[in-house]
């Protein structure tokens, strides 16, 4: 299978990988995906609690090329983006920015889903209700 | 010496073509064009040579004689024709067939379907080697049992399994014993009479010979095995296998079978020392990697490991330079990890994360130097990225984990 340039891209210089100390009030980290199932991502996000601006993002991936690329521009997405800017990315953007197959859509949802996971964390530490449809699916 | 890039190391799917059996199939396609089985002029009589010619050299390398070798298109022809024409034959004797769960889909699937035909199938598990056990294969022989299916050496882990211990116990009960031995047979010593294989099913491409040709061995005597044929027409290879002769693809099979059965010591001598390098190579420079399977049973070419916390896409799109192959899921058109891999008990997650080496005759230790040398640099790259690496190095125990799953 042929992956696409931007996939590669991503894979060869994967934007923002580390790691944001996971007990930092105003980190959120989301860890979604499962190995068995051969995927799993870790999204974090520094949030500033005064304008809701995602200042830092940083991922640690298992999974395929796909699952790496989705991860790696999700965090360049969500950087600098105000949390409810960052809950409306949808997993069919990051789709058509990578020219995703059918077969590697679950890699967009599993990045979605992680960005939604960091969000809720962070939210839950400060005490916010985090609504039905911004929980993660997966 | 420079390498040529890219390296192929993938010689469990196919193999390259040996120069020499180029040559030897050359004069096949244009001056010696003849049907094997036009009986009346010279064309056809130097066909019909060629052929016995190359069942010589197959019988020879596997102690058959000529008679017991009839051509197919390949393996999966092979594999089904062996069973399917065996349970037709024999159903009146009994309908129960006994094989296990890591054989090639060409005999699983072919089981599959005569099960919907009235057949029962038993799948004998593996132990956790790889291997299966022969008195696994007593106790499930019943009064109906007519035939015993069971691989010599797995495609993706490389394991042998104890053919002639099975083979002793078919004989013992009067069943038939079908082999797969596409990986096997050029590889390591087969021989139907000591190890009491009925059948045996030969790729050519496996054996650096061409695509689109195959053989099965139908033993003749002691006892005599009939076929029902899957394929009808002219009654050719004595009403077994109807189709012309694809003369070629026989003479360049043939001519395999004899290359490898006079460079087999060689050969396996050299696949060892090489797979040695690699894997002495990779274990020195890597921790949490694992052989999957048995060591000591297993092809002198292959090796099959799992690199822990590195997902086996993603490995593979790293090392593109160098063809191998993974049991990851996301290689797999099913989205399913290697149905192998889990019948020997490896963990889903560890199974995401193997990756298969087939070593063959024109890799040279240059190339494996090369390919420790980028895997290394890859899995390092990968376990920084990985959050399980991460998480196993802060001591979390990834199996106690609860996962988010949908």
């Amino acid at each position: 299978m042929a992956y696409s340039e931007k996939v590669v891209d991503h894979y060869n210089n994967p934007r923002n990988v580390g790691s944001l100390p996971k007990e930092d009030p105003n980190v959120g980290t989301g860890l979604v995906g499962a190995p068995e199932c051969g995927d799993v991502m870790k999204l974090q996000m520094r949030i500033n609690p005064e304008t809701q601006v995602i200042e830092e993002a940083k991922f640690k991936t298992f999974g395929c090329g796909s699952a790496i690329a989705s991860s790696s521009l999700a965090t360049e997405w969500v950087k600098g983006k105000t949390v409810e800017e960052a809950l409306a990315i949808k997993n069919t953007d990051i789709v058509r920015e990578l020219s995703l197959p059918p077969v590697k859509i679950h890699c967009s949802v599993l990045a979605e889903d992680a960005i939604k996971a960091a969000i809720g964390n962070w939210k839950k530490k400060h005490g916010v209700e985090v609504p039905e449809h911004e929980k993660a699916s997966h | 010496m420079a390498i040529k890039l890219p390296i192929y190391m993938d010689n469990h799917a196919t193999t390259p073509m040996d120069p020499r059996v180029l040559q030897a199939m050359l004069p096949y396609f244009t001056e010696k064009f003849g049907n094997a089985a036009s009986r009346n002029h010279s064309f056809g009589w130097a066909g019909e040579e060629a052929v016995e010619t190359a069942r010589q050299q197959i019988a020879s390398l596997i102690n058959a004689t000529p008679k017991e070798i009839i051509f197919t298109s390949g393996a999966t022809e092979s594999d089904n024709l062996m069973l399917k024409g065996v349970a037709e034959m024999y159903r009146e004797k009994g309908n129960h067939i006994i094989t296990q769960a890591i054989e090639h889909k060409a005999v699983l699937d072919t089981c599959k379907n005569l099960e919907k035909h009235g057949f029962e199938v038993t799948y004998l598990p593996v132990q956790r080697d790889g291997r299966v056990d022969p008195e696994d294969v007593r106790k499930a022989i019943r009064p109906s049992t007519i035939l015993i299916s069971i691989m010599y050496a797995n495609n993706e882990i490389g394991v042998i399994n104890p053919i002639r211990e099975i083979g002793k116990i078919a004989k013992e009960h009067g069943i038939f014993l079908a082999v797969d031995g596409v990986q096997a047979v050029g590889k390591i010593p087969v021989d139907v009479q000591k190890d009491n294989i009925d059948l045996l099913a030969i790729s050519g491409h496996k054996i650096y010979g061409p695509k689109g040709v195959g053989a099965l061995y139908v033993r003749r005597r002691n006892p005599r095995v009939q076929l029902a044929a899957i394929i009808d027409g002219g009654g050719h290879e004595r009403g077994m296998r109807s189709g012309t002769l694809n003369v070629t693809g026989i003479v360049g099979l043939g001519k395999a079978c004899e290359i490898c059965q006079q460079e087999m010591p060689e050969e396996t001598k050299r696949m060892l020392a090489l797979r040695k390098r690699l894997k002495d190579g990779l274990e020195a420079k890597l921790d949490e990697i694992f052989i999957n399977g048995s060591l000591e049973h297993r092809l002198p070419n292959n090796l099959n490991m799992s690199f822990a916390y590195v997902e086996g896409e993603s490995l593979l799109m790293g090392i593109n330079d160098v063809a191998v192959s993974s049991g990851s899921a996301c290689t797999s058109a099913t989205l399913e990890p290697s149905y192998v891999l889990k019948a020997l008990g490896v963990g889903e997650d560890l199974a995401h994360t193997s990756i298969r080496f087939g070593l063959g005759r024109f890799n040279t230790e240059e190339e494996v130097d090369y390919v420790i040398d980028k895997m290394v640099q890859v899995v390092t790259k990968l376990r920084e990225l990985s959050p399980l690496y991460e998480m196993a190095k802060e001591g979390i125990d990834i199996s106690k984990v609860k996962w988010q799953t949908a």
